[in-house]
Order: structure tokens, then sequence, then C-alpha cells
């Protein structure tokens, strides 16, 4: 599946009551490391059907970089069950991901 | 099968090197950890390589990533632990086996290094940073330090000047190592205190970082009170899984000089990693072409 662009008024749906987990990643157009990590992030959606891959534009969804507290970027964050499950700030190795969900 | 250079490091450097030896007809396998294009793509905007007045960095990674690509270089996502040495082939280890070539290039870069403090760690992302320009603008209107004394310290300070409502400036000297000119640009703004011959010694955070204990020379402690602490205190070469075969400096830095050669005649290195005055962009490409031409010698002499 491809990466799904979240806004404040899909959140609800497309994470909190998703069944599967959801990895979401925070990013911003003028983040060099952001769109190297999309590559990975792509790829992570392409190859796993079990979890749900999200993105969320930091400056355009300024109100949910505030309630997940995103002070750097890129930073990734999963959901399990509604609830954030573990996050990780910076560029990421796929193997790192992958172990994270 | 057997490659003729294995390219430790996606890197500027390790990019270049590959280009020349495709060029060279030699196969290539570059191996990267993370993601192509190394330090650059943290770089808004390059203005101070030849040709292209204003390219982004990760614009930049991206043309030579593709550029690389369509001369036939293999590229791989995938850690390097360990170059071995063998008579007929040399091994590279990395996280999800192992492949054998006749010449290793490394072009592994730098990581930023550590302030060292307890709770470092944990609060990245949670208000420590160690990157300006993709973090500062979680800072607008709010209070920040930089921690370091070199240009990237100073071009942070500067860089966080036009955002936040106040930036503290500590280092452990009373001088600075980075350009006059930043430091005077930085006395001109008006909210840049400088908290100088003073270390970071503590780290006070609930969730967040709420602030620092910086101690001075004269052991007087004080607290400043910041939503975010950007440490650039210098980088760190990754060579620590080659010490062993060839001859680090004190700061770990692989020993070469510009012909990129090192005690091995079948190891080279380039760019950031190994010791050189000038660590730029430009330096680091022309260590490409330099490392792989003395490799695509080595490899004509065997023959």
């Amino acid at each position: 599946m491809a990466v799904i662009k979240v806004t404040g008024e899909t959140f609800e749906n497309e994470v909190v009551k998703s069944t599967v987990p959801v990895l979401i990643d925070f990013y911003a157009d003028w983040c060099g490391p952001c769109k190297m990590l999309r590559h990975t992030v792509d790829a992570i959606a392409e190859e796993r059907s079990d979890i749900k891959v999200v993105s969320i534009n930091v400056d355009d969804e300024s109100d949910l970089a505030e309630q997940f507290e995103i002070f750097s970027i890129p930073c990734l964050v999963i959901m399990k069950d509604g609830k954030e499950a573990n996050r990780t700030v910076g560029l990421q190795s796929k193997d790192s991901i992958l172990s994270l969900l | 099968m057997t490659y003729d250079i294995i390219i430790v490091g996606a890197g500027p450097a390790g990019l270049t090197a590959a280009i020349y030896a495709r060029r060279a007809s030699k196969s290539v396998l570059v191996l990267e950890a993370k993601a192509y294009g190394g330090q650059i793509i943290n770089t808004p905007d390059i203005e101070n390589y030849p040709v292209e007045a204003h390219i982004s960095g990760f614009e930049f990674a991206t043309k030579l990533y593709e550029q690389t690509v369509a001369l036939g270089a293999e590229i791989k996502l995938e850690k390097v632990t360990e170059v071995k040495d063998g008579e007929a082939a040399k091994t590279v280890v990395t996280t999800k086996g192992e492949y054998t070539c006749r010449a290793v290039i490394l072009a592994t870069g730098s990581e930023n290094r550590k302030l060292g403090v307890d709770g470092e760690d944990a609060l990245v992302g949670r208000g420590i940073s160690y990157c300006a320009t993709c973090d500062g603008a979680f800072y607008r209107k709010k209070t920040v330090a930089v921690v370091g004394g070199g240009n990237t310290a100073l071009e942070d300070a500067l860089y966080l000047a036009d955002l936040a409502e106040k930036v503290y400036l500590i280092h452990r000297r009373d001088s600075f190592r980075g350009e006059d000119a930043t430091v005077e640009r930085l006395k001109a703004k008006g909210n840049v205190e400088f908290v100088l011959n003073s270390n970071v010694t503590k780290l006070n955070a609930g969730k967040r970082l709420e602030s620092v204990e910086v101690t001075d020379k004269a052991g007087d402690v004080k607290t400043l009170v910041v939503n975010g602490l950007f440490v650039a205190v210098g980088r760190i070469p990754e060579n620590q899984n080659f010490a062993q075969l060839i001859d680090l400096d004190g700061a770990g830095y692989a020993v070469s000089g510009e012909d990129c050669i090192t005690k091995l005649p079948w190891i080279f290195v380039a760019g950031d990693n190994r010791t050189k005055n000038v660590r730029q962009l430009v330096t680091a490409t022309a260590d490409g072409a330099v490392a792989a031409t003395a490799a695509v010698k080595y490899l004509n002499e065997q023959a």
C-alpha cells in the first residue's frame, strides 16, 4: 500500500481507530533527511500489508505536531490500539524501523 | 561474484568514487548504513559548490545517486561491520551478509559528537537536537541554547537567532574556533547571549528538556531555562570498525594524505573520515575521484 497523507480531520479514523499498527512519518517539505527517510518509509509501506503507514506534514498540521510534541524531524511514531508505542528521531535504517514495529 | 571495488559509504565521496570506478569499467558495490547522500542532506542550500549557485543538499544527493546508479554501480543499504584481508579476495562483512572484492574504499564520513551528559540520548527529539536547520522551526519564539565553538555552532546560533526569542551560545573557551565574521554578526543580534568558559554539566528534564546547568571555569554553576539545546561540538569519524586494519590518528581519523592511500595497498580512504585540513563538499568529491583512480591503478597493476 502507498503511504496515506493524514490531516487533523482524518487522524481519528485513519490512526486512532486503526485495527492494525500505524507507522506515522512526521515530516516537512524543507527537511532533507525527511525526504531521504521517505524512501525507506515508502518501501516499508509497500512490503508490509499488516500495518498502515501514514505521513503528517508538521507545517500543515501543527496541531497534530503539537499534540505529539514533535520537536525534531524526521520523527517516526508507532501507534498501537490508538496509543503511542514507540518513536524514533532522525535517519534510521529499514531494519531498525522494522524492529520497532 | 567478487567485485573489483567495494565502497563503504554513499555520501558525496563514496558516490563520486563509484562514478570514477565505473567509468574505468570496474565492478562496484556501494554499501551504506542509512541513506545515500551523507551529511550534505542536512544542508538546505549549498552555495559553494562550483557551477550550481544554489542547490539543496537533498537535490544534490539525489542527482549524484542517480548519476552513480545510471553508470552501473550497485548500491545496497547495509551497515558494514568488518573488512577482512585475504589472499585471493578481501571480505566485507555487513549486518546482512558478506561480499568479496579486490579493493576497498572507505568513505564513511562522520557522525555527530555527543555532549556526553547524562540523559542526552533520551532527550533527542524532546529538546535536544544536533541539526538546527532541521529542528529550528519548532523553537519559534522560544528560548534555546547552542553549545559549541566552531563554525557549525556559530552558524546554528545565527540561524536560530532569527527564529527563537533568545539564544544562549555556550562554549567552553572564551574565544571561538569559528569565523570572526560570524561572531561579529552574532554580537550584533540583540537576542544572543554568550555563555563562555562554560560547560553543560546537567540536563534537567521532565517529559521534555526544561533547563540546562552550566558550570564555568571558576566552578560557578548556573541554570539556563531553555526549551531546546542544539549540540554542535564537532563530529566523530566513523572508522571504529577498521581500526585493526589502518592507522587512525588520536581523534580517530584515518591517516592519509591527499593521495587517499593507507598503509594497506588495497584500502583507500575518501572524504571526511580521513585526516585533512578542509572538510567541504568539494574536497569530499575530489577525494572520491582520487581514491577511485588510485584503486583502479592498484587493480590494473595486480592484473
